[in-house]
């Protein structure tokens, strides 16, 4: 079916110009959306190396796309506001929180999530160190204290305690393994040091 | 029982699976044609419902229902929690099958769709308006205040001698009043509920701390044999008490699965629920203590009012940890409680213990400046021999040990007594200390424990993980009572399929568990022996065998014996199982039993931004014998984190115009983070109590208790300002007269 012949795309692009113009007017309550909104749009997502496929609303968030599209659900929500740090994953190496990245936007970048660290049955380095430090108890914020970790290293800032605290403070544990958390981390980032210094 | 396993650091066993992202918490099973629902949720405190305008929402696109209680199935309301039966009801508020408005954020309305954006949608498309009434939202309200009949299983007040007269008499005492806000739990899992009908039966994947307590509410609510209901949590992202009964939210997601005919996922959005959850009610307390020159109490008066629900009668027991801690001839402990009209309050970490331990123990901090005696010092003159207020001898009380083991490791004898006597550079410098203290629970239990013939056991029981680590402890405790290694032993839980298990509250789950545990390898014991028709156990009784070593052994000839596997095998069975079910003995009331600990707190002030950084903090325990020494610290560490967010930062504001929360996110109301948190240092006596199972108490609550006096304490020694109202904002340091 050509674009043009679908009565839903029509209505949405009729609706987005008439609200368009309407506020420009000044006319329209804020209190009435269109009724119509949500029309899916083809995207392609590179996510741990596989192209998908989707065909969802614009409007879709990363982090929605992943757990209720595609089933990734390592990525967790924990606010979808952008204050928690639980939906951290990377794109294109730099760590972003995936509730506030729709999911359109991160077409054409490399998407990295907590179930594309391990090689095989070979854990990621600060997947290893998280269980050794005991870095978790519920697990909840886990995927994404590891993901903005591995985003930490790559930026190479933090040096300290002090400085990991800080940089990973977007990243919230409600069950305070925080102390365990930075000794993880430090362990991972000072082996690296060595073998790359 | 060899203890190969019990006591070692061993790692998680579902560590890997929360590492790399496999782990499977509620709202991430799916069923095929599953809808996604979303809440509307109410804008007043109190009133009721004039007209709810359905028509734009239900015409969106993907939109598949609209519920409201004008069209919503009728559900019967079940018993609250703390009942005779069973029961996780959190309150008695017929939520969408009434016109009545209860508190701020009560859902109204469910919008079924297609897909979660549709939902969300179609959700702010619903138009509800209200006839208001005045609410009650704060604790000096025109709210119906209550003297609670019992508190628990215990007298509401307790005298002792003559406490007012006392303190009159007494020259040296304190008397003032402190208060804790509310508090909300922000468990970074979202609550969710997956929920499908088969026919006449339920499954739910509920983010709940207490599968059974969730079943026998949906059971009642749908008018179903519990049977019919299948709960299931194995893995929950966090509770610390938000979950351990069945919100709204738990029995929408059904009745909305119901209306659609199709399997439906509810989750929560973060504002939504400071409005359907509950949090730790705001508390106003007098604690007022006298001593003599020498230090001895002669006077101890805990009393105050805390906030519970309308619909619901929710007492936190501030009042509990007065009743154990010190020797004194005089005390009086009364609490009363207000009735508002918000969300029902509901238990968080250390109901009772935590804002308790702040009055009190802040309060003995007071006392020991005006006695020049040290904080530590005057805990070591007040320890009583017997409980000090039911007379019961101690089971284990190891307090002291564990104090002298906080202050040695803290360094506790490099504090100057006065306050703002130390500094570093410009910043003050004060260490601070408080005590620690929470009750052994022991609940009912049960488990099943299988044995096969390939050398491995599977162990069951329907109790939690929620992060303390349960099945981890479980297994090594279930591997040591069968003698064998822990990587052959799996255990399973959090689901109303396994044998039944109360609530993952009052840190009673280990022991709970591990007893049902045991009486299930004793029966096993007998099952498998029965199977032994040839070889070395040949006709022995069970009291002539022993389990060890992964098998059955003489007690007359320990040599001789064989394994489980080997009497499986010859018998030509894959397996044997034994389940056994156990209720808690008489103990507690023979036995003061409670876990005690030390918080030693080092801060740093600006004395001109008042702004607090907590630059260290050593926490000492007294718990009994220790299942893992890794978790074990971890929940040490977990606990002792919340309370820096008690007692630095965390609060829920209310508009006490029309009672909605403020600051319902995670940016506003201020959690820990990185940031925030030093390093913390968490030690034990370790000394097993010989009267519990294992010789174990629970450990995920003690934690938070005393931290937040600590800090308090810190604060006052490094400022010479007294604040009894936390959190310890710099506006309230500020704000606080300044002695020295
Ligand atoms: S879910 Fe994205 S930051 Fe919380
Ligand atoms: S491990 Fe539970 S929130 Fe971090």
């Amino acid at each position: 079916m050509a674009p043009s012949d679908d009565p839903d795309r029509r209505d949405f692009i009729q609706g987005v110009t008439a609200g368009g113009l309407a506020l420009g007017l000044g006319a329209a309550t804020s209190a009435d959306p269109p009724a119509d909104v949500g029309q899916p749009i083809p995207m392609k997502l590179t996510i741990n190396g596989q192209d998908r496929e989707l065909q969802i609303e614009p409007r879709v968030t990363l982090l929605d796309a992943l757990r209720e599209v595609l089933h990734l659900t390592g990525s967790k929500k924990g606010c979808d506001h952008g204050q928690c740090g639980a939906c951290t994953v990377l794109i294109d190496g730099r760590r972003v929180n995936s509730c506030l990245t729709l999911a359109v936007a991160a077409a054409g970048g490399q998407v990295t999530t907590i179930e594309g660290l391990a090689k095989g049955e070979e854990l990621h380095p600060l997947q290893a160190a998280f269980i050794k430090h005991d870095a978790f108890q519920c697990g909840y914020c886990t995927p994404g204290q590891i993901c903005s970790a591995v985003g930490l290293m790559a930026e190479g800032h933090a040096k300290s305690d002090a400085d990991v605290r800080e940089l990973m403070s977007g990243n919230i544990c409600r069950c305070g393994a925080y102390p365990n958390i930075v000794a993880a981390v430090q362990e991972v980032q000072q082996l690296a040091a060595k073998e790359n210094p | 029982m060899s203890t190969t396993a019990v006591g070692k650091p061993m790692d998680r066993v579902d560590g890997r699976l929360k590492v790399t992202g496999a782990a499977r918490y509620a709202a991430e099973h799916d069923y095929p044609n599953l809808a996604h629902a979303v809440l509307v949720t109410s804008t007043i405190s109190k009133g009721t419902i004039a007209e709810v305008v359905t028509a734009a929402a239900v015409k969106a696109r993907g939109v598949a229902a609209v519920v409201t209680h004008k069209n919503a199935p009728k559900m019967k309301v079940p018993e609250p929690f703390g009942g005779e039966k069973p029961s996780a009801g959190s309150t008695t508020a017929p939520v969408l099958n009434t016109d009545q408005v209860f508190w701020f954020g009560q859902p109204v309305a469910i919008v079924i769709a297609e897909t979660l954006e549709q939902a969300r949608h179609a959700a702010q498309l619903v138009r509800v308006t209200y006839q208001e009434q005045p609410a009650n939202l704060t604790l000096d309200s025109a709210g119906k205040v209550t003297t609670p009949k019992k508190i628990m299983t215990e007298a509401t007040t307790v005298e002792i001698g003559h406490a007012e007269r006392a303190l009159k008499a007494a020259t040296l005492k304190v008397d003032a009043v402190y208060e804790t806000p509310q508090f909300n739990h922000n468990a970074i899992e979202l609550h969710a509920t997956v929920a499908a009908w088969d026919g006449g039966k339920l499954t739910v994947h509920d983010t709940a701390q207490f599968v059974f307590g969730v079943q026998a509410d949906l059971a009642t609510r749908f008018g179903l044999k519990p049977a019919d209901v299948r709960a299931l949590a194995p893995l929950v992202g966090g509770g610390f008490g938000g979950k351990g009964v069945a919100w709204p939210s738990t029995y929408l997601a059904p009745l909305a699965a119901k209306v659609v005919g199709r399997p439906v996922k509810l989750v929560l959005a973060r504002d939504q629920i400071y409005g359907c959850v509950g949090g730790r009610p705001p508390i106003r307390q007098r604690v007022a203590v006298a001593a003599d020159k020498d230090g001895k109490l002669t006077a101890l008066i805990q009393a105050g009012r805390s906030a519970t629900g309308t619909t619901n009668q929710f007492v936190e027991q501030f009042t509990f940890p007065a009743r154990h801690l010190y020797a004194c001839p005089n005390i009086y402990l009364t609490q009363e409680t207000i009735a508002l009209d918000t969300c029902p309050p509901t238990f968080m970490r250390a109901p009772g213990e935590c804002p308790g331990t702040f009055a009190l123990e802040s309060a003995l901090d007071e006392l020991s400046y005006q006695l020049k005696i040290d904080p530590v010092r005057l805990r070591q003159i007040n320890e009583p021999d017997k409980d000090p207020t039911t007379g019961a001898p101690f089971s284990n009380r190891k307090y002291q040990e564990a104090l002298a083991l906080g202050a040695e490791k803290f360094g506790w004898n490099r504090r100057t007594p006065e306050p703002r006597s130390m500094a570093d550079g410009r910043m003050l410098v004060g260490l601070g200390m408080a005590t620690a203290t929470y009750p052994v629970y022991r609940m009912p239990g049960s488990a099943r424990v299988a044995v096969s013939a390939d050398g491995t056991a599977v162990v069951q029981s329907g109790c939690h993980e929620m992060g303390m680590g349960t099945a981890t402890a479980q297994t090594q405790i279930a591997a040591d009572l069968l003698g064998l290694p822990v990587e052959k032993v799996r255990f399973e839980l959090g689901d109303t399929n396994l044998p039944f298990a109360m609530v993952a509250g009052g840190s009673s789950q280990t022991i709970s568990v591990a007893a049902a545990v045991s009486a299930a390898v004793a029966e096993l014991k007998g099952v498998v022996l029965k199977l032994a028709t040839a070889g070395p156990l040949e006709g022995l009784k069970p009291a002539a065998v022993a389990v060890r070593d992964g098998g059955l052994y003489r007690t007359d000839d320990p040599a001789s014996g064989e394994s489980f596997a080997s009497i499986l095998q010859r018998a030509g069975r894959k397996s044997a199982e034994a389940k056994a079910e156990v209720m808690p003995g008489a103990e507690m009331q023979k036995w003061s039993m409670h876990s005690y600990g030390a918080q030693f707190c080092e801060v740093r002030v600006d004395p001109d931004f008042g702004t607090v950084r907590v630059v260290r903090f050593v926490g000492a325990f007294d718990v009994g014998r220790v299942m893992n020494a890794k978790t074990a610290r971890s929940q040490f560490l977990g606990g002792i984190t919340m309370g820096l967010g008690m007692a630095l930062l965390e609060e829920t504001h209310r508009d006490g115009r029309t009672g909605r929360i403020v600051n319902a996110d995670l940016a506003e109301y201020m959690v820990p983070v990185h940031a925030d948190v030093p390093a913390i240092e968490a030690y034990w006596v370790g000394d097993p109590d010989p009267h519990t199972p294992m010789g174990a108490h629970g450990i995920g609550e003690i934690g938070i208790t005393g931290v937040a006096a600590a800090v308090a304490n810190a604060v006052y020694h490094a400022t010479g300002r007294r604040v009894r109202r936390v959190p310890i904002t710099p506006e309230r340091l500020l704000a606080a007269p300044r002695d020295g």
